[in-house]
């Protein structure tokens, strides 16, 4: 879904969230009008100010009269909506999402520099998360850490692309692209080369700042000390949205 | 027939072990060997990390003195970065190190080996354990307990967590000391000095009734290796290494940390994961040494504190002779002295004005492929050695964990023990139990993993040549 173009007439809707009634721009999505409300959904890939995916799926909300879960990120609301955001069936499957980003790489909170400070650790407490049910891959990915300022390790990656969205949409770099398929999809600086290499990257750091876990990080942080800033985001997506 | 002892796990002990007996058909002891039982790995592991990770990495070897590990590992990290740090976020570093000494030495002392040295080698092992303390002294159970939090609180004050702190950085420490929390240690200090000195005037009058254990348990010849200051006193921190020999004359002195390799060679051996140092002139196994509280105790001119410049005094006089102590026995005594020590030099570190200065860290990146840190942990000499690439990615780490120098010293001190008291032909608890003791003197970190004391079986099976087990004797 591309970056919403602000209309200036847009109609107004209602909807239930949860039981509740809300009112809403027809043009905004479920999870906005969740964020608006603060009515809290889980979400890892969506951020406010980058175009959408819907990759992660945990923002999935069931709406009355839809067979299969629909994705809050990726839906507009429409007048009469009936959405439950919160049931023991989402409830499970979002921490089942949760339980395999960690089972899928070498997320070592205790040593991560963004420890205390990282969106999937949030969210596995957020989602219950006491234990990992199913078998960790235990495969091993690697760090570049060529970068003067900045260092990527793939093994704390969770595939969300925000910093592939960001360089693209806000930096207008494109420095960042995902490479592979399945669990040997990684994100690529140039094609791949080392970071430290790359001549489209601009060592503007958007990238970092959006990164939900310690992926990308600034160098010369230690254990707990990579503290993101991610308010520069919507401030710049307006703003770029007004010229 | 010759038989097997095996007496596993060795309980009231931090980690995994197992010791075995052979013994001949005539029921002597003819061999006796101090297994490691587990394997861990950081060394290789570690590989390809940052190496700004390897202070958390190399801390979570151990539950009860991660403080050390992150010391050890920062400096290797100061090191690499070729920084010398700030002198506050060293007297803050080293406050953290000395509240770690002193609760991982009330561990040793109260809740180990407090059992053995109060209820009797041969008391009832259902009792024999710090539940056991607390109905036969329970101010003294009380007191330990006090102590060790004490010394928990201290590193929480100011790492923000007991266990695994990351407030230690490469450079320095992250954050500094505020007047509050300053306040909130020093309020503490003066009960803990009462309680140590109380404990050590209590011990010293129970030493005499262990001279047996004391002249049978690890009393031999080694060297001693520590680090002391560079006026020579007792050093946990910094300094240099010092080694001295049975006879207390020093054999190497003031060597840079940095240039271990030259001294200390690891040899290997197949019946245990852990390494056997060496010092290198002397080759293998004649090389052996000692290391923690009563090395350093040996090796030190002076505590240059107060109290602990007396207990060292008598300390010196547990023998005869004037030269090191030999016994191992005397772990728990040097133990003691330290605490004191430790108690009084955090005191005058945290008086000093400057300690609340806030430049606590210098900032610089990976300047050097080669970074050597070494401390004192609780147990002994901790050395971290990391090389790197040019992108700060770890290549190569080698750690010498103290209890790994000791490891040539307990298992000589089992065959001790073992010859002294196990008599083959009828095998009894508490002479098993005086083997496990020699090892509860060097308070191995074996697993660095804390494990709670009593809940552990042990399970002693006698075989015969055919390995058929004749007998068992098992409690907990």
């Amino acid at each position: 879904m591309p970056l919403p173009v602000p209309q200036t007439n847009v109609r107004v809707v209602t909807l239930k969230v949860d039981g509740q009634d809300y009112s809403a721009r027809e043009d905004e999505t479920i999870i906005e009008v969740c964020r608006e409300n603060k009515i809290p959904i889980p979400s890892l890939c969506w951020m406010d100010g980058l175009s959408v995916v819907g990759a992660c799926r945990l923002c999935v909300v069931e709406i009355a009269g839809s067979p299969r879960l629909q994705a809050a990120c990726a839906t507009r609301v429409r007048e009469g909506m009936v959405v439950q955001t919160n049931t023991d069936k989402l409830q499970r499957y979002r921490r089942t999402i949760v339980e395999l980003l960690f089972a899928e790489r070498n997320h070592i909170c205790s040593v991560c520099v963004s420890n205390g400070h990282c969106e999937l650790q949030w969210l596995a407490q957020t989602c219950g998360v006491d234990h990992v049910r199913m078998p960790y891959r235990n495969a091993g990915y690697s760090v570049d850490s060529s970068h003067e300022m900045f260092r990527v390790d793939h093994n704390r990656c969770v595939l969300c692309t925000r910093c592939v969205r960001v360089c693209d949409e806000i930096e207008g770099a494109h420095t960042w692209d995902v490479m592979g398929r399945g669990s040997g999809c990684q994100v690529v600086t140039d094609l791949a080369k080392p970071w430290g290499d790359s001549e489209s990257c601009t060592s503007c750091g958007k990238c970092v700042q959006v990164c939900p876990t310690g992926a990308l990080v600034k160098q010369g942080t230690s254990v707990g000390e990579m503290v993101k800033d991610q308010t520069f985001l919507s401030i710049l997506a307006r703003r770029r949205s007004h010229r | 027939m010759s038989r097997t002892i095996s007496i596993e796990p060795v309980t009231r002990i931090e980690g995994h072990a197992r010791i075995t007996l052979q013994l001949a058909d005539t029921g002597e002891v003819e061999d006796a060997k101090f297994h490691l039982t587990q394997f861990r790995g950081f060394e290789k592991f570690c590989e390809g990390r940052p190496y700004r990770e390897m202070p958390a990495l190399t801390a979570r070897t151990c539950g009860i003195c991660p403080v050390s590990h992150l010391l050890a590992s920062n400096k290797a990290c100061d090191d690499l970065l070729a920084v010398t740090i700030p002198p506050t976020a060293e007297k803050l570093r080293r406050i953290m190190n000395l509240a770690q000494l002193l609760q991982s030495h009330a561990l040793s002392f109260f809740h180990l080996s407090s059992p053995d040295l109060l209820l009797g080698w041969d008391s009832d092992p259902a009792q024999r354990n710090i539940f056991g303390v607390m109905r036969a002294d329970p101010q003294l159970a009380k007191n330990g307990i006090r102590l060790r939090q004490i010394g928990q609180t201290i590193i929480e004050t100011l790492g923000g967590k007991k266990i695994h702190p990351t407030w230690v950085v490469p450079g320095g420490v992250n954050e500094p000391l505020t007047a509050e929390k300053r306040d909130a240690m020093l309020a503490m200090l003066p009960e803990a000095l009462t309680i140590a000195k109380d404990t050590y005037a209590f011990y010293k009058t129970l030493v005499p009734k262990f001279q047996d254990e004391a002249s049978h348990f690890g009393t031999m010849k080694t060297l001693f290796l520590s680090l002391v200051s560079p006026d020579g006193h007792l050093e946990h921190c910094n300094g240099y290494l010092r080694i001295k020999d049975a006879e207390g004359r020093i054999v190497e002195d003031m060597v840079p940390p940095g240039e271990y390799p030259r001294l200390i060679g690891e040899a290997v051996e197949d019946f245990s994961y852990m390494k056997f140092p060496y010092y290198k002139p002397l080759g293998y196994p004649k090389g052996i040494y000692r290391v923690g509280p009563l090395a350093r105790l040996n090796n030190a001119d002076a505590c240059g504190t107060p109290y602990a410049d007396v207990a060292l005094a008598e300390f010196h006089t547990l023998q005869e002779d004037s030269g090191p102590i030999a016994s191992s026995f005397h772990y728990h005594y040097a133990r003691l002295v330290e605490i004191i020590y430790a108690i009084e030099s955090m005191q005058r570190l945290l008086k000093a004005p400057s300690i609340l200065d806030t430049r606590v860290r210098a900032r610089a990146r990976g300047n050097k492929s080669e970074g050597i840190g070494v401390s004192e942990a609780p147990r002994g000499t901790l050395m971290h050695h990391y090389k790197i690439d040019d992108e700060g990615l770890i290549t190569w780490v080698n750690l010498i964990i103290a209890t790994g120098h000791n490891n040539l010293a307990m298992n000589r001190s089992i065959k001790q023990v073992a010859d002294a008291y196990v008599d083959g032909t009828d095998v009894k608890e508490g002479m098993l139990n005086r083997v496990e003791a020699v090892i509860r003197c060097y308070d191995p970190c074996l697993s660095c993993a804390s494990h709670a004391f009593g809940q552990m079986p042990m399970v002693v099976e006698i075989a015969n040549a055919a390995g058929e087990v004749v007998r068992r004797i098992a409690r907990g």
